[in-house]
């Protein structure tokens, strides 16, 4: 498992946490049933306080991320494809929902949005 | 989590200065910051926990127990470090460290060598021949030795240079890998406690300012700058005290979330670290 700690991040730790394992099990690199160190060797790992890589396995398996199994640790849940599918659809649409927000604060139409939508689409591909 | 410590409504008094109220608690398993300046009541606290002087109100609970009734029985399972090391100056390290074995029924003399070994002290040398950070280095030793399940420790990195700190800070949070182990030190030196405490009670002229999660504290507390005269400390969120200079004015928060909801136009605003709310509410104009 890698994780970088920014201590400059406007971002709380325990969020820079959760992030980056959420990503390494959406892409793969974390494995479904693979074990994750216990928080208090990440927490000593990382050099960050064992209350907030706690806080951030609480996190992660509210979300259905990762299974804590008393006495055992923690581990990758057993996620099926749908799902990951629905949870990565459901960032996407978060960061849509910001971006409609900001959007009309700045008074852009919706016309004007997805024209930069396009672009960007396009650039991209 | 239950707790190693519980202290409720403590208080001191002296001439001229009066511990007051103090109340926090340090969760098993953790470890606790007491952080301010010279002259807060850090050391009063410490010394209150030991019973090394007597308390005029209030509750410390030890292990669940109260610390006067249970004294002997709770020291045995403390490791305390003084700021200054005492022990016999004329006695070789390993004679000192016999005669204070037979008070410790926990004593492990092979982890003692191996801390020795791993401190780079050798158990022929002589107490008063040690420099400061050798001294301490022995002190934790000694605790460690012990088996002890709570780790106190008044001011230990004061006076050690940066290498020795961070190896001390590495002892002790390679020792809470053991949950059942817990420490609390104090220390005005604010970047030792960021980067190893779970916890942080910050007194200031005998009170609890906060005792809260670290981390907590520094996603939530803020300094705001802003330049010239249009902005009052009264304006901002949550503010807990401010510094004006000829040129800004630099504003305490302990809201960051809603400073940065609020329109603050032209000024800048960062997370607090400790030493920040350590210097805005230690120097006065402080809405604590």
């Amino acid at each position: 498992m890698k994780i970088i700690i920014s201590n400059s991040s406007p971002d709380p730790i325990y969020e820079q946490v959760t992030r980056q394992i959420k990503a390494q099990i959406i892409n793969g690199e974390l494995r479904e049933g693979e074990s994750l160190p216990s928080i208090r060797k990440l927490a000593q790992g990382l050099q960050i306080s064992v209350i907030t890589t706690k806080r951030a396995y609480e996190e992660l398996e509210k979300e259905g991320f990762i299974d804590t199994v008393e006495g055992k640790g923690s581990f990758v849940a057993m996620q099926n494809k749908e799902l990951l599918r629905e949870k990565k659809m459901k960032i996407v649409e978060e960061k849509m929902v910001e971006a409609v927000e900001e959007a009309r604060l700045l008074g852009i139409t919706r016309a004007e949005l997805e024209e930069m939508l396009a672009l960007l689409y396009g650039e991209k591909d | 989590m239950d707790n190693a410590i519980e202290i409720t409504g403590l208080r001191k008094e002296y001439k001229g200065f009066t511990l007051e109220d103090v109340t926090f608690a340090v969760p098993r398993g953790t470890i606790m910051g007491l952080i301010g300046p010279n002259g807060a009541g850090k050391t009063t606290i410490v010394k209150l926990i030991m019973n090394l002087i007597r308390r005029d109100a209030g509750e410390v609970r030890v292990f669940g127990r109260d610390n006067l009734r249970h004294e002997p029985e709770i020291k045995s399972r403390i490791g305390f470090v003084y700021d200054v090391p005492r022990f016999p100056e004329d006695l070789r390290l390993k004679t000192i460290a016999s005669a204070v074995s037979a008070f410790y029924e926990g004593w492990d003399d092979s982890r003692f060598r191996d801390l020795l070994e791993e401190f780079r002290l050798s158990p022929r040398q002589v107490f008063k021949k040690l420099s400061h950070g050798l001294k301490m280095k022995f002190s934790l030793a000694i605790a460690l030795a012990h088996g002890a399940d709570l780790i106190l420790m008044d001011e230990p990195t004061a006076g050690l240079d940066p290498v020795f700190r961070f190896e001390l800070l590495t002892k002790l949070r390679a020792l809470i890998q053991d949950e059942r182990k817990t420490v609390l030190f104090s220390s005005h030196i604010t970047s030792d406690l960021e980067r190893v405490a779970d916890y942080v009670t910050f007194i200031h002229q005998g009170r609890v300012v906060f005792s809260a999660a670290k981390d907590e504290i520094l996603d939530t507390w803020g300094v705001i700058r802003a330049a010239g005269d249009g902005l009052r400390p009264e304006d901002i969120p949550g503010a807990r005290g401010f510094r004006r200079t000829e040129h800004s004015l630099e504003v305490l928060t302990s809201d960051l979330a809603a400073a940065r909801r609020s329109p603050l136009s032209g000024t800048v605003i960062d997370k607090a670290s400790l030493e920040d709310i350590m210097f805005f509410i230690g120097k006065g104009n402080a809405h604590a």
